[in-house]
């Protein structure tokens, strides 16, 4: 694929992908692919299939419908196609796809997924999907990260994952892990499953829990809208308020900088690297929920979310050569602690929730981002409740001690907040602090304790916030080497090892989606058997039969 | 019967399968029988079913005298099944497993494949007994009426042979197959039949004799591409169905001829030279030809999308896989594997068309495709020559292919038969001149009227030339019991 720059920027307008249909409290979400629409050359999004381009459509559509759309209790989510739902990643762009592409394509993808299903769990916003076609391999995947599933039964309407028999890959997108933890399915009835190219239609697929009903074409239409209006009606959505406005995202890149309004991206490809740079709010917190909504976009936790969210997906697609993200801050540590509280204390607002569990996303994207992560606690820095889980998500976090002779910033200090003990949930089901303190739960009471605290360099290390301090003697040029030598290493075992020690503790969903099948799906994409000349990838379309290596691994 | 040309009626089935010595597929075959008798009842011809009507069955499986000809209750029908003669030492004729023996048993690799193919191909069977069993109420003359009943019989037993592979070679998924097949209904909103073409109306006669030139004609190009499967028992049947599709064709080809004569010499006898005088055409009690050209434009664009997409993954994997081939392989001369060639595939590209060389083995539905226009033209020369004969200054034309299509390339674009793009607006203002509309149906139902004396014609239809089995003009067909 081209080294065209990718943009995650989009607004409805802009859709070629997807269609928004609103009637009252309920929004239908169709897929109605442009074949012609590709993000590259070479290839056509025939039968709903997509590509990253779709996905990106898609992620926007879903944060719209949180932000801009506190009315909307459920969604409809279907195809606008006659005869198919969705067909899945158009598998010509995945045979073209460098490995690179695809292991951020296949995580971007995962990440919209568990959005909608946050949507569903957390937001009061349930979707409901209602499948009329065909809806094969990432096109089920897609449907079952719906609350609801329903099923045409027109004798060919189907769900399958048929990955394994055609592709010879793995339902990657979730698929697999949704079908055993999520619907439940039996798993000799999902080894059926997902080595039956045709799939499953009408009852059976009820029977098997791959969806939640099934109606006959003469019901179907009301089905699903009395269906999406009985969902609805468990929501607690304030149908009358208002939502917010999400504008495009301003941004200037330049050779080597990315410029956000709250974020900032200092590019050194020679040296691999990429300092990202977040600036603390700029106005005190507001003083009602009202004046924050009227803030809308520019309310700074979710201005700066915003940044923080475009800046990653950026650097993962644009950047792949960047392996080590050095996280600095500059701002006002009380004005960063005073937005949490205001958060905090208007947790039950829809708004405020929202912001909440975006940032909560945020910090997500930044666990799962497969490159090195640094935190620089400096002085004059905000490391400060929200923005110090980027030191605890970060693989080390490195403080200053004391002061340089004639800097006037405040010194370097960590604060902890009430938003580091709860909201923002890693994947693994516990926060930051939780995962970080795995075998020593008196470490996280003392955490707790000390909420508030300005801590310094010393009071860090001693409650084990940091990995290490240095004062002004040593902090260039041990940052120097240690930056050096992350930058130095493979970046493979590095992706590895990083992903291993991130997500210490139990598995979930979640973590078994990122961690156990996407690991699984990346070592089958290098494979021959998939990806070789003679592999199914390579040979899907041709009517050549791939030839397989037969040896088990 | 190892030689497969005697057929053993002693059962309740008759078949040249041995079915006698194979107690597990008689039974399933057995159990399935009721239900099929209770279909044929409830979907078949309408009012009918005691008549005595003239019918060919088959009594062996020879390409020379192998059926016989006799009065026959339909529910009665001898429906069996009848595989035509094996061919010693036969080879896979295409596709990576070419000069192998074929199989006589399913591989499993392709077994899902396999099933799908038959499936689909055993839906379109009962699906056109549904669509034409109202028509017997208004048949113009008793040759036809029982022309009607032969091609309802014959498809049901095209039903019986696509339900007998299931069974002997599909275990419990091909039987439950067999089950649905009789369940769906042509044109029936929660349990259609598979294939668009199969859930229209057929409406009147001349709709009768269009879908039986068009699209049997498509069943004729599928079953000859399934006839040189490399799995042994579908060639056979297929090649023994293409027998009696040979039928279906002429009914449909002279039905429209006939159709053809009877006005081009209503006009000449009125003076009407002017084909488009659609009134004055009407007057006299017979189809104008624009009308008929309406009907043509379509049953051949419905019909051209039970052919799918131009470029098709699954038609290269049946392809390739030994198990569907090309119009007419054996006839080919070329490597049979077309792991290199390239085949030129009109596509709507940008808002124009234009001629792309793909893969051989994605484009073979398109290729398929091609071989039947070219089929179709046949027939169009055929009914042209006859107004060109009459001296009126028309001619009937197959529309261009991406006109009025829902699958495939041209499925999202609007065209005029001459395959000019238009717009939504366009389209909408043009339907009702290219295709039948609402005026159009209502004439033609007007003229359908039954006529049951024998050797007598409705005014519509010309007389054929020669009877069935070489009977005189004015024998009973059908003998009607009301
Ligand atoms: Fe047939
Ligand atoms: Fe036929």
């Amino acid at each position: 694929m081209s080294a065209k720059l990718i943009d995650f920027r989009t607004e409805p307008s802009a859709y070629r992908h997807w269609k928004l249909e609103f009637d009252g409290n309920i929004a239908h979400l169709i897929m109605d692919v442009d074949s012609t629409a590709g993000l590259f050359d070479g290839y056509e999004l025939k039968l709903n299939s997509y590509d990253l381009g779709v996905d990106i459509e898609l992620n926007d559509a879903v944060q719209r419908l949180r932000f801009e759309h506190p009315e909307v209790q459920a969604v409809i989510f279907r195809s606008g196609k006659e005869n198919v739902f969705c067909a899945g990643a158009n598998i010509r762009m995945l045979s073209k796809a460098s490995h690179v592409h695809k292991v951020n394509f296949c995580k971007f993808t995962n990440e919209t997924r568990l959005a909608i299903e946050d949507a569903s769990a957390q937001s009061g916003q349930t979707y409901i999907c209602a499948i009329k076609g065909t809806a094969a391999g990432g096109g089920y995947e897609l449907a079952v990260t719906a609350d609801y599933i329903m099923l045409i039964d027109d004798r060919k309407s189907s769900v399958s994952l048929p990955e394994l028999p055609l592709l010879a890959v793995l339902p990657g997108t979730g698929g697999l892990t949704r079908v055993t933890d999520k619907r439940k399915v039996r798993r000799d009835l999902a080894d059926v499953f997902c080595t039956t190219e045709e799939g499953v239609r009408g009852k059976r697929a009820v029977q098997w829990r791959l969806v939640d009903e099934v109606l006959p074409p003469s019901a179907w239409v009301e089905g699903v809208s009395s269906r999406a209006r009985a969902l609805a009606e468990k929501s607690d959505r304030p149908r009358d308020a208002k939502g917010i406005a999400l504008p495009r995202l301003a941004r200037e890149i330049t050779p080597d900088t990315v410029t956000y309004r709250h974020v900032q991206v200092v590019l050194e490809p020679a040296r691999r690297r990429a300092t990202i740079t977040i600036h603390g709010p700029g106005n005190p917190a507001p003083d009602s929920v009202e004046a924050a909504q009227s803030l809308g976009a520019d309310f700074w936790p979710l201005a700066m979310a915003r940044d923080l969210d475009d800046a990653i997906l950026h650097l993962r697609l644009n950047e792949p050569e960047l392996g080590l993200l050095v996280f600095r801050s500059i701002g006002d540590v009380a004005s960063v602690l005073a937005h949490d509280e205001f958060l905090a204390a208007n947790a039950n607002h829809w708004l405020m929730r929202e912001i909440t569990h975006y940032l909560k996303r945020t910090l997500k994207r930044v666990d799962v981002t497969s490159r090195s992560l640094i935190t620089l606690i400096e002085p004059g820095s905000c490391f400060a409740g929200t923005l110090a889980e980027l030191a605890f998500a970060a693989d080390r976090a490195v403080m200053f001690a004391g002061s340089a002779i004639g800097d006037n910033r405040p010194p370097a200090a960590i604060t902890l907040g009430v938003m580091n003990f709860g909201p923002y949930k890693m994947g693994n089901g516990l926060t930051r602090l939780e995962t970080r303190f795995l075998g020593e739960a008196a470490s996280v009471v003392r955490a707790r304790s000390l909420v508030g605290t300005t801590l310094d360099a010393d009071a860090a290390m001693e409650a084990g916030l940091v990995t290490a301090s240095y004062d002004a003697t040593d902090w260039d040029d041990e940052i120097r080497i240690m930056l050096e030598e992350r930058a130095s290493f493979s970046p493979d075992s590095l992706t590895g090892l990083e992903a291993n020690l991130r997500f210490a503790g139990p598995e979930t969903m979640e973590t078994r989606i990122f961690g156990r099948l996407t690991a699984w799906q990346n070592w089958i994409f290098q494979r021959p058997n998939a990806v070789g000349v003679d592999g199914a990838l390579q040979r899907y379309g041709s009517g050549q039969q791939p030839v397989y290596d037969r040896n088990r691994v | 019967m190892p030689d497969g040309m005697n057929i053993d009626y002693d059962g309740l089935i008759p078949n040249n399968v041995g079915l006698n010595a194979d107690a597990r597929v008689r039974k399933a075959l057995e159990t399935w029988h009721p239900g099929y008798i209770d279909w044929w009842k409830d979907m078949g011809p309408e009012g009918f079913q005691d008549s005595l009507v003239y019918l060919r069955t088959a009594i062996g499986v020879d390409p020379k005298g192998w059926a016989k000809f006799d009065y026959v209750k339909m529910p009665e029908y001898k429906w069996g099944i009848l595989l035509a003669p094996a061919v010693p030492d036969r080879k896979i004729p295409f596709g990576k497993h070419k000069g192998e023996p074929v199989w006589q048993e399913v591989p499993g690799e392709y077994r899902a494949m396999l099933r799908r193919l038959i499936t689909v191909q055993g839906d379109t069977e009962p699906a056109s007994v549904e669509q034409q069993r109202h028509l017997g109420t208004t048949a113009p003359s008793l040759y036809d009426l029982r022309n009607l009943f032969q091609v309802n019989v014959e498809e049901g037993r095209h039903l019986w042979s696509m339900v007998y592979l299931l069974h002997k070679y599909f275990g419990t998924e091909g039987r439950e197959e067999a089950e649905e097949l009789l369940a769906r209904r042509s044109g029936h909103q929660d349990t259609p039949r598979m294939l668009g073409a199969f859930n229209e109306a057929t409406p009147d006669w001349l709709s009768f004799f269009m879908f039986t030139f068009f699209t049997d004609r498509d069943g004729k190009m599928q079953l000859e591409a399934l006839a040189q499967s490399g799995f042994d028992p579908l060639s056979r049947t297929c090649r023994f169905m293409l027998t009696e599709e040979a039928h279906h064709m002429f009914v449909g080809d002279s039905g429209v001829q006939r159709v053809v004569e009877r006005t081009v010499e209503a006009m000449q006898q009125a003076g009407i030279t002017d084909a488009h005088d659609i009134a004055g055409v009407r007057k006299l009690g017979v189809i104008d030809l624009p009308t008929i050209q309406k009907k043509i434009n379509l049953h051949f664009s419905l019909t051209l999308d039970l052919f799918g997409n131009e470029i098709s993954t699954n038609a290269a994997n049946a392809f390739n896989a030994g198990i569907k081939g090309r119009y007419r392989e054996d006839k080919l001369e070329d490597d049979h594997q077309l792991l290199e060639a390239t085949y030129p595939v009109l596509r709507h590209v940008g808002g124009d068309f234009i001629t792309e060389d793909v893969p051989a083995l994605s484009a073979l539905n398109l290729r398929l495709r091609n071989d039947y226009v070219q089929d179709c033209n046949s027939g169009i020369t055929r009914w042209n020559r006859v107004i060109e004969k009459a001296g009126i200054d028309f001619r009937l034309a197959l529309p261009h292919v991406a006109f009025n299509r829902h699958i495939g390339e041209f499925a999202a674009i609007h065209t005029d038969i001459a395959g000019q793009i238009i717009d939504d607006a366009a389209w909408a203002k043009l339907q009702d001149h290219v295709l039948p509309n609402q005026g159009d149906a209502d004439y033609i139902t007007s003229l359908m009227v039954a006529v049951t004396e024998p050797g007598a014609f409705a005014g519509w239809i010309a007389a054929p030339r020669v009877g069935i089995d070489n009977k005189p003009g004015d024998f009973e067909y059908v003998q009607v019991v009301a």
